[in-house]
């Protein structure tokens, strides 16, 4: 078609994106320095230093680190959806839990002849309701590579058919808000009742052990955590080079006009699809991360109050920032660590005040309020 | 950018009628743009030109009548977003852009290539794509802002980077709705300049309500009045027409 292409003289037009660099050198420094702390120092603090030494790190805050490393993982995938397709989820604490779940029913047959019933085969839970058997979405759930492939698959396929349904309705906007709240209350409502066949209301816990290794010992609590946070690295790393590419260019435009990337040729409800699905495997992962480390898993995970709250964490550092709501991750869980012991009454008008000085003031959240970048 | 279009028209119309609850908005019109050309089609308020251009787009059904897009396409029978592959491009009035994105990325995004998911999640330019798209910012003027964000430009920069976006999906014919509404008169001059340019190498048709702006580009205007094609030709002819003078240019 296109033979007679003027001559060009001095091509001023430079490549759209600065290079294959993620990051410059200088917010690199950064990210390491923080992944060192979490990934080096906490360790050594908790492990090496003695108990009586002031610098002795304890469980609490070992395990605090690696449920913050989680959930910043969580606000990661949720900046990738909300912040750059521009594509609001109040549901994204399913995804979390189900990767949860699937872990926790791992860490449940783990348990072995160490539970209150001692049965070896069946969880407790099992027992208590007298089931003989265990039901078949039960099968194989002893073998760790199945329930971490289900991390995976579970919350990716009910994303995918959830999606497939909503982008091609061309649901939108608050539209698609609400229904992905409805989603997350019905399987809240679904996982509570006892004959789901997940521990109802008390969901799983007393885990034992993961692959042999005790749960209550200090150097699996450390690798867990040094695992979080490589979790997290990788997954910021995954997200940048996401959005640095073209692809991120087209999930961005269509946040700000969908009807003109559909006139420039493309399907916007595959781009939609395939950001929306990695995102909710990204928190399946998170789930399966956080469920050893916090020692429990429930119907409560799913609560809608939960899923907003990751949504008020990427508000809080900063939409489409991805650093920025890592730090509000950060910000969020650990003000409610502190509030909910100290005045636990005043919490839950923290978080609404951040969120309304955020959505006045700070646009750009947290973030924006000392690094200026020139775009989003 | 050249187009392979053989001898035949780049659009024909013929005959067709379009009725809204009785009302003709389109009577029996029959049109032919030939490759290369620049056409202005003008009428007054409710002369059926929007009617027009959503015929051949693919968004109204004609009654009866022939709309033919080159040798092989019955519009007729296809759908918009088939009509927007086999290459009609439109610009709507109010300018539509990635305002997230700079200039170079909005003509970057709209570049005619493989837009699937996973190759574009590999794309990388090629020479011959940069050189296209730096190609296209020489033609509408804002190479040296090819790394403004696009929200940063005036109106009618937006104007041009949108006549640009539609320049680098190589349509084979564009249709461009009042492009120079809400532009001052020095944007108007280089919007014009810029259509101009196009002429030869692309087919264009331009629906215009500036009657000096038609004048200042025009080599063949229609002129369409209650859906018909009252008068047809180069704008001098045109403009001493005591019919077009009647309905639509006034005494």
């Amino acid at each position: 078609m296109s033979t007679a292409i003027v001559t060009l003289g001095s091509s001023i037009a430079a490549p759209a994106s600065p290079g294959r660099r993620l990051y410059p050198p200088r917010v690199w420094a950064v990210i390491l320095a923080a992944y060192g702390i979490v990934a080096v120092a906490i360790p050594v603090l908790h492990l090496a230093v003695p108990a009586s030494s002031p610098l002795h790190l304890s469980d609490y805050t070992v395990t605090l680190v690696g449920k913050i490393l989680c959930y910043a993982t969580v606000a990661l995938a949720m900046d990738l959806v909300w912040g750059y397709t521009g594509i609001l989820s109040l549901g994204h604490g399913l995804f979390f839990a189900l990767g949860g779940y699937a872990m926790g029913m791992y860490l449940m047959r783990a348990i072995g002849r160490d539970g209150v019933y001692g049965d070896p085969v069946r969880p407790d839970f099992m027992v208590f309701l007298d089931w003989k058997e265990l039901p078949w979405y039960w099968l194989g759930s002893e073998r760790f590579l199945q329930q971490a492939l289900l991390v995976v698959l579970v919350p990716g396929l009910l994303a995918f058919v959830f999606g497939w349904f909503a982008f091609r309705s061309r649901i939108r906007g608050v539209y698609f808000s609400i229904i992905t709240q409805a989603l997350t209350y019905a399987a809240m409502l679904l996982f509570f009742r006892n004959q789901t066949g997940f521990g109802g209301n008390n969901g799983f816990t007393d885990f034992k052990r993961i692959l042999g290794y005790p749960l209550a010992s200090p150097r699996t609590r450390v690798v867990l955590l040094m695992l979080s946070a490589t979790l997290l690295l990788s997954v910021l790393v995954l997200c940048r080079a996401l959005v640095l590419s073209k692809l991120g260019r087209v999930l961005t435009a269509i946040r700000d006009a969908e009807d003109r990337v559909r006139f420039c040729g493309y399907d916007p409800v595959s781009f939609k699809l395939f950001v929306w699905t990695l995102s909710a495997c990204i928190c399946g992962i998170a789930g399966a991360l956080y469920v050893p480390q916090v020692g429990i898993i429930n119907p409560g995970e799913m609560s809608p109050a939960n899923s907003v709250e990751i949504a008020i964490a990427v508000a809080l550092g900063g939409r489409g920032t991805l650093l920025g709501p890592i730090l509000g991750a950060a910000l969020l869980h650990g003000s409610k660590s502190v509030l909910t012991v100290a005045v636990p009454e005043l919490w839950l008008f923290v978080l609404g005040l951040s969120f309304i000085v955020v959505t006045r003031w700070l646009p750009r959240g947290v973030l924006g309020l000392f690094w200026r970048e020139g775009r989003s | 950018m050249n187009l392979d279009t053989p001898a035949g028209p780049v659009l024909y119309l013929s005959g067709v009628t379009v009725t809204f609850d009785g009302f003709r908005a389109l009577d029996s019109l029959s049109l032919l743009v030939e490759p290369g050309e620049l056409r202005c089609i003008i009428g007054p308020n409710g002369a059926g030109k929007t009617t027009l251009m959503d015929v051949i787009t693919g968004r109204t059904r004609p009654d009866v009548g022939d709309v033919q897009y080159g040798e092989a396409n019955d519009l007729t029978r296809m759908s918009e977003a088939e009509i927007v592959h086999a290459g009609i491009g439109r610009k709507f009035q109010k300018p539509t852009i990635f305002r997230a994105h700079t200039v170079f990325e909005n003509l970057e995004l709209a570049l005619k290539m493989d837009k699937r998911v996973v190759p574009t999640l590999r794309a990388r330019l090629t020479p011959e794509q940069e050189a296209r798209i730096d190609e296209a910012l020489g033609l509408i003027g804002l190479r040296g802002k090819a790394r403004t964000l696009a929200d940063l430009l005036s109106h009618g920069e937006k104007q041009w980077l949108e006549i640009g976006m539609l320049l680098v999906q190589e349509p084979g014919l564009l249709l461009l709705d009042e492009p120079v509404a809400g532009m001052s008169d020095e944007e108007t001059a280089r919007t014009g300049e810029l259509l101009r340019s196009l002429t030869g190498k692309h087919s264009l048709v331009v629906v215009e309500h500036d009657v000096h702006f038609v004048d200042s580009i025009a080599r063949k205007v229609t002129v369409l009045h209650e859906g018909r094609v009252l008068a047809e030709g180069p704008m001098d002819v045109i403009r001493e027409d005591p019919r077009v003078i009647d309905v639509y240019l006034g005494r």
